[in-house]
């Protein structure tokens, strides 16, 4: 393993930190603190261990997946089924975790931001199941673009709050959230769905998400008696690669983050800050982010509503810069063309996240022998977005 | 220990001190509701009775701020205002007026900039200090001695949520004045001062001799005096901002009219 990071101030290298108002700092450091006690507290980590397995579905599959294997006549291809997960995605892995965080600093309120809806759903979901009052930041074109999770969160007695500052997106769902909790700080915890915002949320959050890295060694080991050459992950935020990298960091094997490309890296229309961005801070903490050469930041693009943020978790920038992670990105096109191969072949519709790193399976499959292993971590399913999906294919439906 | 200057903002609260009068700090947006216009407002109030002047660089995200800075950044931004610009109105300003110019933005607008670079630029422009509201004492060291090195102050902010022991962290970091945020929540103004600002300010006070000026919510002439009772300075923002908006054409004259009379108010 590597040198433990982040250090007690919440720096990954020079990235991470905690940029927030005086106002947060407080709440900030109580919640570390809470963590720090139940993070290795015996009942907290039992209870959170009952709850994978009784409700969220835990241990998720790691299959092989032999048609897509065929396919490409290359390594053999695993797929880490987050999309098993209760609702549908890795979400609730961190959800439930800072639910029983919140519960225990005795919080009735929860807020939070979503973008596609998958954190707010799995919010919604935490909130549900425990009882806490909860609100849930969106952008107002999100919320157009994305109803049948607005009416899920209704469902789940959850009230979504539509965003119409700035670009009317994720980050600023994401300001509209914070600017929540600078004032109702004392009775409300915020509950952050990425690697991002500030320390201790990306440390908090990666050591939520890292059951998927985990299982998948235990897993793998079961099956083919070592660990995979290559791992492979979509990263918006990057919660579900930094989850499946982590117990990987250094060990040998090939850790890839792909990045959405949206339209093309050459026409500014995407969603690849550790690609095509530069170091700034955002949300709380020093990170890659998509801005001007004035720190204005620029609004992304992706065809998946989940990896459609300027900004990155911290580690994956801290990853980057020291070479123990590679970034690269594939296009709109190239993911709604993995949506469909793996929905074919598998019979498993991806989320349009999770078909960004299927679809980098196109970029490395050549460079890959019969006896080479990739996981491919699945980090949702495809339902969600299958109205996306026909109207970028020309379908009416 | 490096040496600081003393610059405006520190010798504008040694007179006030001994003539036993409070500072009145308004902010304005650099470049609403235009370029120009923002720069007569500027001397305008310095004219009407402002002591120091807070003058905001755009910011695309400005997650401590309400609705009313929110959409007066927007509009500057969709102005093409940049660091640059802000910089350069202050040039301009400094043939007219000594009145202290702090800059108020966000830390990713100085860091992009490159730290040392802002800190000159911002120097040599005329700018006295800079407040990034999340830029905490923790993080700012860089920033700090980048800014010390061209005698820039930093003015850090102290909360009512902050620990004694952060609120004395925060003033020994905290250079020219302490900026006391009024209550928990954004910046915006507010019908009622919070309760507990007299207990909050003598819990700063207690841990500092820094001049404090209060900012957040205030927005009416009995706020600011009955702060000013409490305070060092009276910081007001949102409201000045509202007021330039809905006045349109007549802002200068509006603001000066409301500064003045906020001013007389305070010294009553």
């Amino acid at each position: 393993m590597q040198v433990k990071l982040p250090d007690e101030r919440g720096h990954f290298g020079e990235f991470g930190g905690k940029f927030v108002p005086e106002t947060l700092m407080t709440a900030l450091e109580e919640l570390e603190k809470a963590y720090a006690k139940y993070k290795d507290d015996e009942d907290f980590k039992a209870e959170l261990a009952l709850y994978h397995k009784e409700y969220i579905g835990r241990p998720t599959l790691l299959y092989f997946a032999e048609r897509l294997t065929k396919h490409y006549g290359h390594a053999k291809i695993y797929l880490k089924r987050e999309d098993l997960c209760h609702g549908g995605a890795h979400k609730i892995n961190n959800t439930i975790g800072q639910a029983l965080l919140a519960k225990r600093m005795g919080k009735q309120r929860i807020i939070a931001e979503t973008g596609a809806g998958q954190h707010g759903v799995a919010s919604a979901t935490a909130a549900a199941l425990f009882g806490f009052e909860c609100q849930v930041y969106m952008g107002e074109e999100d919320t157009n673009r994305q109803s049948l999770n607005v009416f899920r969160m209704n469902l789940l007695g959850t009230e979504v709050v539509p965003v119409t500052s700035g670009t009317k997106t994720l980050k600023d769902a994401m300001n509209e959230a914070i600017r929540d909790w600078v004032t109702n700080v004392e009775t409300t915890y915020y509950m952050i769905g990425s690697v991002a915002g500030p320390h201790p949320y990306p440390m908090m959050v990666r050591d939520f998400q890292s059951v998927i890295g985990l299982e998948t060694k235990a897993q793998i080991h079961e099956f083919e008696g070592r660990d995979p050459d290559v791992i492979i992950a979509c990263v918006g935020g990057g919660s579900n690669a930094m989850g499946i990298f982590y117990p990987f960091i250094g060990t040998g094997t090939r850790l890839i983050g792909v990045e959405p490309a949206g339209l093309g890296l050459e026409t500014g229309q995407h969603g690849a800050p550790l690609t095509k961005g530069h170091k700034g801070i955002l949300h709380g903490s020093l990170s890659y982010l998509l801005q001007d050469d004035y720190g204005q930041i620029l609004p992304a693009h992706s065809i998946s509503a989940g990896l459609d943020y300027p900004g990155v978790g911290p580690e994956h920038s801290y990853l980057k810069e020291n070479e123990l992670a590679k970034y690269d990105s594939v296009t709109d096109d190239e993911a709604l063309a993995a949506f469909q191969l793996l929905s074919r072949t598998e019979g498993i519709l991806p989320a349009l996240e999770s078909a960004h790193a299927v679809a980098y399976l196109e970029k490395l499959m050549p460079d890959l022998s019969k006896d080479d292993i990739v996981v491919i971590n699945l980090s949702g399913r495809g339902d969600k977005d299958v109205q996306v999906a026909a109207s970028a294919l020309g379908v009416q439906i | 220990m490096i040496m600081i200057k003393l610059n405006r903002i520190d010798g504008l609260f040694s007179r006030l001190r001994e003539g036993n009068k409070k500072a009145l700090m308004p902010y304005l947006m650099a470049g609403y509701p235009d370029i120009e216009t923002s720069l007569k407002l500027l001397l305008a109030v310095a004219e009407a009775g402002a002591d120091l002047v807070e003058f905001g660089i755009p910011y695309s995200d400005p997650l401590a701020d309400g609705p009313t800075i929110q959409k007066a950044a927007n509009s500057a931004l969709r102005n093409n205002v940049n660091t640059d610009t802000v910089f350069d109105l202050v040039k301009r300003a400094r043939q007219r007026t000594e009145i202290p110019i702090v800059a108020m933005t966000y830390y990713n607008t100085i860091y992009r900039y490159g730290l040392e670079e802002c800190a000159k630029n911002a120097a040599e422009a005329g700018v006295d200090g800079v407040i990034a509201p999340d830029l905490p004492p923790e993080e700012a060291e860089p920033w700090r001695e980048a800014a010390q090195k061209y005698g820039l102050a930093t003015v850090m902010l102290a909360a009512p949520t902050s620990t004694d022991g952060r609120l004395k962290k925060v003033s020994e970091v905290s250079q020219g004045f302490v900026y006391c945020v009024s209550l928990t929540g954004v910046t915006g103004a507010r019908t009622n001062l919070p309760t507990n600002l007299t207990d909050f300010i003598k819990r700063v006070r207690k841990v500092t001799d820094k001049p404090l000026a209060v900012g957040f919510g205030i927005s009416r002439s009995e706020q600011a005096r009955q702060v000013s009772e409490v305070a060092d300075g009276v910081i007001i923002g949102s409201a000045l901002v509202s007021l330039i908006a809905e006045a349109g054409d007549n802002c200068i004259k509006a603001a000066e009219k409301y500064i003045s009379d906020v001013k007389s108010a305070m010294d009553s």
